[in-house]
């Protein structure tokens, strides 16, 4: 078995201006997710919007500069993650096209194994 | 090289071309590693030019050259194991093959798909898998069910080879990091998968039937791949509507090869074309497929274009083609595949059925279609129309502006060749 990182790109101004019924079906849709694949579910998480994001780089003189917002901006922005186990990627796609992302879609990202 | 050594150097060659997928679907299904198991394959080829002049062509080549392939990967594995820590390995269901079948198999065979399980339909579903490029799938299936060389893949896609060489070692490596699986999808998944790999073969035989550019109008080395490929897909799906409407368009299609261009090299329409001179052979194969696939219900998009060439393939002469029969199969055609060039097509059908003023009308619907925009066939099909209607002035402007879209040489002069008879009167028709 491998793990695979499946990865929510959503569209943030469309969570900002949903209704509460929007958001209880959301939330819903990830509990009925997380019960169904109960089997594959090595962890996850939802990440607070972007505009609490803040990004470090080196300056390459020995320090760091700290800024405001995510690493990149994007319509779509990481909002949430799930790390699930999967025998191969036709099984990891699969878990992949049941994650909700109704205001955008998911990446899958294979995690690198060292021996 | 002494007559018996060019035999054997023929064989050798025969047999890269008909079994070269076989050997290496096998021996990846051991290796479990494709970079191990080409290296294997490519091994015992070169293996067969000196054993072959030894002891004469086994009567089994994929058979022979698989056992001596595989006991290449054994060697290399042992070895692997030892020296370093691999990539994580293809997956596949049943990694063990169940030697009890395989002896029995090998007892009763008298053909060597019964000693090696055929695990060609395997590699090509891992090679057209939807998580990789469709650039990555066309490279790979040369590359692994054909065997072609990557300079070689490079040179049908007009990318360098450096370039070429990175595409199918990152195409490579995601199989591998991100476990592609090595099988046959699905029940499920079975049709859209499918889908994929008949557009991929579909490529590679729309690429050779007319080079993107250079001085000859096929690739033939292309197109025989993809007749290959399709046939071999033919056999071992023989239920599938969609593969058989594949096999039979290459076919009905390539039927014309040798009518497509006069000796001096010009290209001639379908209207020019002497169909005493086509392949009769190919031909009624690809009556029959279209016959059969046409009732898998509802037809696919390759088993309608394959009808729609098998009008033209009964068809006696030009004028008297059933255009009726075809503009109504673009019509349904159009139903499952909203293309903008099917629409080009069914509108150069509709020219032909209901004459020029009729085609020029359907045509000019699509001028502002923007992905036919840069499609050198609409103003070419508009020119064709517009010359019949007597209208020189805006024939020419449209013939220029085709002469613009194309870098294919031979397609050139034909254009340039019909500007410069505009008000000659002569007859003209579509390809």
């Amino acid at each position: 078995m491998s793990q695979y990182l499946v990865l929510i790109y959503e569209d943030e101004s469309s969570y900002a201006t949903a209704d509460e019924q929007v958001m209880g079906e959301v939330m819903q849709a990830h509990n009925e997710f997380g019960e169904k694949n109960a089997s594959a579910f090595v962890g996850g998480n939802a990440l607070q919007p972007t505009a609490t994001a803040t990004t470090i780089r080196g300056d390459g003189a020995g320090g760091f500069t700290v800024t405001d917002g995510p690493f990149a901006e994007t319509k779509e922005a990481l909002g949430g993650y799930y790390l699930v186990e999967a025998a191969d990627l036709d099984e990891a796609i699969a878990i992949a096209k049941q994650v909700p992302a109704r205001f955008g879609g998911v990446e899958v990202r294979p995690v690198m194994t060292f021996e | 090289m002494s007559t018996a050594g060019s035999a054997i150097a023929d064989a050798v060659a025969q047999a890269h071309r008909a079994e070269w997928g076989f050997v290496l679907a096998a021996t990846a299904r051991m290796t479990r590693d494709l970079d191990v198991a080409e290296e294997c394959v490519q091994d015992a080829f070169a293996q067969a030019l000196t054993a072959w002049a030894r002891t004469g062509v086994p009567d089994r080549p994929g058979a022979w050259l698989t056992t001596v392939a595989r006991r290449r990967a054994i060697d290399v594995m042992r070895r692997e194991v030892l020296f370093r820590a691999r990539l994580p390995l293809l997956v596949e269901d049943s990694v063990d093959e169940d030697p009890a079948e395989v002896a029995v198999a090998a007892h009763a065979g008298t053909d060597q798909d019964a000693v090696y399980p055929d695990d060609r339909l395997r590699l090509i579903f891992t090679c057209c898998h939807p998580a990789l490029s469709r650039e990555a799938q066309v490279a790979l299936t040369l590359r692994l069910l054909c065997g072609l060389s990557t300079a070689e893949v490079a040179r049908a896609f007009l990318v360098s080879e450096p370039t070429m060489a990175a595409r199918i070692t990152r195409a490579k490596k995601k199989i591998s990091a991100a476990r592609i699986p090595y099988r046959v999808p699905a029940l499920a998944e079975l049709p859209q998968r499918v889908d994929a790999v008949l557009d991929v073969v579909h490529l590679v035989f729309s690429t050779g039937h007319t080079a993107p550019t250079g001085s000859d109008l096929m690739r033939r080395d292309l197109v025989e791949r993809a007749a290959d490929l399709a046939r071999m897909l033919h056999r071992l799906l023989p239920g599938n509507g969609d593969v058989a409407g594949l096999l039979a368009l290459i076919l009905l299609t390539d039927a014309r090869r040798e009518t497509r261009t006069a000796p001096d090299g010009r290209l001639l329409l379908l209207a020019e074309q002497d169909r005493g001179r086509w392949d009769r052979a190919a031909i009624e194969e690809g009556l029959a497929l279209v016959r059969t696939a046409l009732r898998s219900r509802p037809p696919g998009r390759y088993v309608l274009q394959a009808a729609i060439a098998a009008v033209h393939g009964e068809a006696p002469s030009f004028t008297k083609t059933d255009w009726v029969e075809i503009v109504a199969l673009y019509d349904v055609l159009l139903q499952i595949w909203p293309s903008p060039v099917v629409a080009l097509n069914r509108a150069a059908a509709v020219g032909f059925a209901q004459g020029p003023a009729a085609g020029l009308a359907a045509l000019d619907e699509l001028a502002a279609e923007p992905t036919l925009a840069g499609y050198g066939y609409l103003p070419a099909a508009r020119a064709e129309f517009l010359a019949r209607l007597g209208r020189v002035e805006d024939a020419r402007l449209a013939y220029a502006e085709a002469l613009l879209l194309t870098e294919n040489e031979v397609e050139q002069q034909h254009l340039s060749r019909r500007l410069a008879e505009l008000g000659s009167g002569r007859g003209h028709g579509a390809e």
